[in-house]
């Protein structure tokens, strides 16, 4: 049988360029009926775009797309579910204060009067189906990620999609929830849905799909079947050259580090009774890297910017000895506090987007200067150097942040806040390798352990445990505020992780003490 | 079908074509409303460009329109830097004008030559602290600085009003509500048939200059402008830089009134500003709050308003069609902003699209 007549959708030869940027350019791809395909690339690959033309979201400007051998034209999303193809966005667009059966059928038409019965029926029936767990009568802002992803999901079947696409589903996920997904994901697939899931993880492709594509800045560079591949070879395609897949691990002898950064009782209040940090005690040693790992939500923000001083809290955070707690960013630096943040939204705080790297490379350091003048040579000379050090690729110092692209971004604030003078003690990163391809992870990821040689205390704040697991030293659990526990980075599993952000408090801390 | 799509970032060159072409549309828009008045519109256009730039008499005419509108144009943009929305500067500028009439009636012409400089820091208090109430409202209540600065325009001309009709009313005008001329010494000199306005004015251009793109504090004022949070997290008093903006952007539409009560009106009414102060918000977001941008800016919408108020006379047209084009430009200008950061395309064309958001 030839190959093609199992096809279920076919995209030959799509193009589309967005402005300078060739976003696909003569993609080939398919899927067949019952089939769970990866679609793997790097950030920027053209992923999200080629999964979007099929959606209808975007019009290709050149390629056609067939589904079971017919040309088709989807120019919306409705044709798109019209033709069975449902996707679920990697960011849910849900309305909070309704129920999970409201927003399942929110959009569709439908009569005037609405039959609950029937509507929670069908829905009870899907679930049942493909062994989904969900109350229709939920209300969305009491649900967990993963149970509002279960309703994208839903939403999608209800619709009567056959072909469903993923994109990114499981960056918000434990890893319990992950492998629950990939079990109903499994379990829909044999029941004849075909399932593209969107990705950049490896060990994901490896899991779940059974076959994968790989587009490397645009081209499809090829479709392989996953039994016959592994990780380093997928990668190899999807970066273009042969990387190293470890991350690396610096190791300083305990008898070098000693205690920088003391966090004692740090306590947050939130809006209602329920304090968004509760009760935090942890210490960073200098040569360190101290990972911090949690659901997205539960305290990270917080407890970084309460270091920081750009939150009120209780407690005491002592940096060398001296009380950060309560203290404004001007009144730490004015005593001499040397402390480098790095936010978890670059351009939501950290940078003013809508100047140029010379602004911004002395946003830190211009009070220091005499008189009322900000000096413009010096602020070249610091956006230079920031760009020498850390290989920013930009038109010039006057280029505005935010036409840069994310890695470049990145590397402003993170060279800026690195080569603040005097030199930080203390080193706050959150989610530093978010949107970021391989080599720019990979450049955050050395840079980081260039600061811990040096004796920098970091705190990292991640979402990849396999990244925290291998650049760590310890790893404490935030679960709804609350530290589940701290364990030794090179002694843990993410399972063990995956249980303390879920929120099981590990009562055989493998703290190794300091 | 069209398609809105995102494009990527313009080009100055670019801009500055696309606001020409918002105003050349906003002329054809203008033009098409006379043609179904019946009107001429080339010969109503080429008047009005006469009217305003004829003669020399003319042009010094137009100057001085243009000197309250760049001066808050000035004002505005300071403000507008830190993204501080004054609409205020119509009541600035008239709390402005109490200051200097206040200041006269305190001193009279005693103090010879520091009549003027007296009058312009009074005034310009004055107008600081009327801006100053909406940005204290807006640091401690989360008041909407957009609305208080709106309302706070109506109180003060009826301020105005009130002093004009009463309290300050000159008792030797036989009944008539005003109040008294300034004395000579409160009247500011002329320069080349112009009061000096003008030469405060641009003399100001260059210190809003420096102050915005060279000092400390305007580099302040443009981080917060462009993110909140990242002013906070640079250490920087954002409600120093707040008050300092509404200060210093309130007390130059102050000094504004100042100059158009002493060099145009010798004294203070409750119809001087004739609108100018919201005028010239539109002159400030067209100029992109940019001093020197502005000096143009201004001279244009000057322009248009002596023109209009000429062919009120010349051609027996209302000189609300002046107010019209003015209110065009305005809705053609701020359409066009659209533009720079989208575009149209047609659907199943090659052409640019939106960038994906991953």
């Amino acid at each position: 049988m030839h190959t093609s007549d199992t096809d279920y959708v076919r995209m030959l030869n799509i193009s589309k360029r967005f402005g300078n940027v060739q976003a696909n350019s003569a993609v080939n791809f398919s899927v067949r009926k019952g089939e769970i395909h990866a679609l793997l690339g790097e950030n920027g690959s053209g992923k999200s775009t080629l999964m979007n033309i099929l959606d209808g979201i975007y019009a290709q400007d050149e390629g056609t797309i067939e589904i079971d051998g017919h040309e088709v034209k989807i120019n919306s999303p409705a044709d798109a579910i019209r033709l069975g193809i449902g996707m679920v966005h990697q960011h849910f667009k849900q309305v909070d204060v309704f129920t999970a059966a409201e927003n399942i059928i929110g959009g569709l038409a439908r009569p005037i009067l609405l039959n609950q019965q029937k509507i929670y029926g069908k829905i009870q029936d899907l679930c049942e189906r493909y062994g989904l767990q969900l109350d229709p009568k939920k209300r969305c802002y009491a649900m967990s990620v993963s149970e509002k992803q279960t309703v994208e999901i839903v939403k999608v079947l209800y619709r009567g999609a056959k072909l469903l696409i993923l994109d990114e589903p499981t960056a918000v996920l434990t890893p319990q929830e992950t492998d629950n997904l990939f079990s109903i994901l499994r379990g829909m697939r044999d029941k004849g849905c075909s399932i593209i899931i969107i990705t950049h993880k490896l060990d994901e492709v490896m899991a779940i799909s059974d076959r994968v594509t790989i587009l490397r800045k645009g081209h499809s560079i090829c479709t392989v079947n996953t039994a016959e591949t592994s990780p380093q070879q997928l990668t190899e395609m999807m970066v273009g050259a042969k990387v190293d897949l470890d991350i690396p691990y610096v190791m300083i002898p305990d008898e070098q580090k000693e205690i920088t950064l003391e966090i004692k009782d740090l306590t947050v209040k939130g809006t209602g009774d329920k304090p968004k940090l509760n009760q935090i005690n942890l210490d960073i040693n200098s040569h360190e890297i101290f990972g911090i790992a949690g659901i997205a939500g539960s305290g990270q923000k917080e407890l970084c910017e309460a270091i920081a001083g750009l939150q009120l809290a209780e407690g005491s955070i002592l940096l060398n000895g001296q009380e950060l707690l309560n203290q404004k960013p001007s009144q730490q630096m004015r005593k001499g506090v040397t402390l480098g943040f790095v936010p978890e939204d670059r351009l939501g705080m950290g940078l003013a987007g809508g100047l140029n790297i010379e602004d911004n490379a002395v946003l830190k350091s211009y009070w220091r200067q005499k008189g009322g003048i900000v000096n413009k040579k010096f602020s070249e000379h610091e956006a230079n150097e920031i760009i020498d050090s850390y290989h920013v690729s930009t038109s010039g110092t006057k280029q505005v942040i935010r036409t840069l692209s994310g890695g470049n971004i990145q590397k402003v604030l993170l060279g800026r806040e690195i080569m603040q003078k005097p030199s930080p003690s203390c080193l706050i990163v959150a989610y530093p390798v978010r949107g970021l391809d391989i080599a720019a992870s990979r450049f955050v990821y050395e840079e980081l352990n260039r600061q811990k040689e040096q004796g920098v205390a970091v705190l990292l704040i991640g979402e990849d445990l396999d990244v925290l697991i291998g650049l760590c030293d310890r790893i404490g659990v935030l679960h709804d505020g609350s530290l589940m526990g701290i364990v030794d980075a090179k002694k843990t599993t993410k399972e063990e992780l995956g249980w303390m952000m879920l929120g099981q408090k590990m009562e055989s801390i493998n703290d190794k003490g300091s | 079908m069209i398609k809105v799509v995102k494009r990527t970032q313009m080009s100055a060159g670019k801009r500055a074509l696309l606001q020409l072409l918002s105003i050349v549309l906003a002329l054809v828009l203008t033009g098409l409303l006379l043609l179904l008045l019946k009107y001429n519109s080339i010969a109503v256009y080429r008047e009005m460009f006469y009217g305003a730039l004829g003669s020399l008499y003319r042009v010094q005419q137009t100057i001085n329109k243009m000197i309250p509108l760049l001066i808050m144009g000035l004002g505005l943009s300071v403000c507008f830097r830190s993204q501080f929305m004054n609409i205020g500067s119509e009541g600035q500028f008239y709390m402005g004008a109490i200051g200097a009439t206040f200041a006269i009636r305190l001193i009279g012409d005693r103090l010879g030559a520091l009549t003027l400089p007296t009058m312009m820091l009074f005034s310009f208090i004055l107008g600081g602290l009327w801006c100053l109430l909406p940005a204290l409202l807006k640091r401690y209540y989360g008041v909407s600085e957009t609305l208080v600065t709106l309302l706070l325009n109506y109180i003060a001309i009826r301020i105005v009003s009130y002093l004009q009709y009463s309290a300050w009313k000159d008792p030797e005008a036989y009944g008539f509500p005003k109040i008294a001329n300034y004395p000579t010494a409160a009247l500011l000199p002329k320069v080349f048939g112009v009061h000096i306005g003008w030469i405060i004015a641009l003399i100001l251009v260059a210190v809003i200059y420096f102050l915005l793109f060279k000092s400390k504090l305007g580099y302040e004022m443009a981080v917060m402008g462009d993110n909140l949070l990242t002013a906070r997290y640079a250490g920087m008093n954002t409600s120093k830089i707040l008050l300092a903006s509404a200060l210093i952007g309130g007390g130059l539409c102050g000094l504004s009134g100042m100059i158009q009560a002493s060099g145009i009106e010798r004294t203070m009414n409750d119809q001087m500003s004739s609108g100018m102060g919201f005028t010239a918000i539109i002159v400030a977001y067209m100029s992109r709050l940019n001093p020197l941008a502005l000096v143009v800016g201004s001279f244009l919408f000057a322009v248009l308003l002596q023109g209009g108020e000429y062919i009120q006379s010349s051609l027996q047209i209302s000189s609300d069609i002046a107010q019209i084009l003015q209110g065009m430009i305005l809705i053609c200008v701020l359409s066009s902003e659209f533009f720079t950061e989208y575009k149209l395309s047609l659907r199943h064309k090659t052409g640019d699209g939106e960038l994906a958001h991953e």
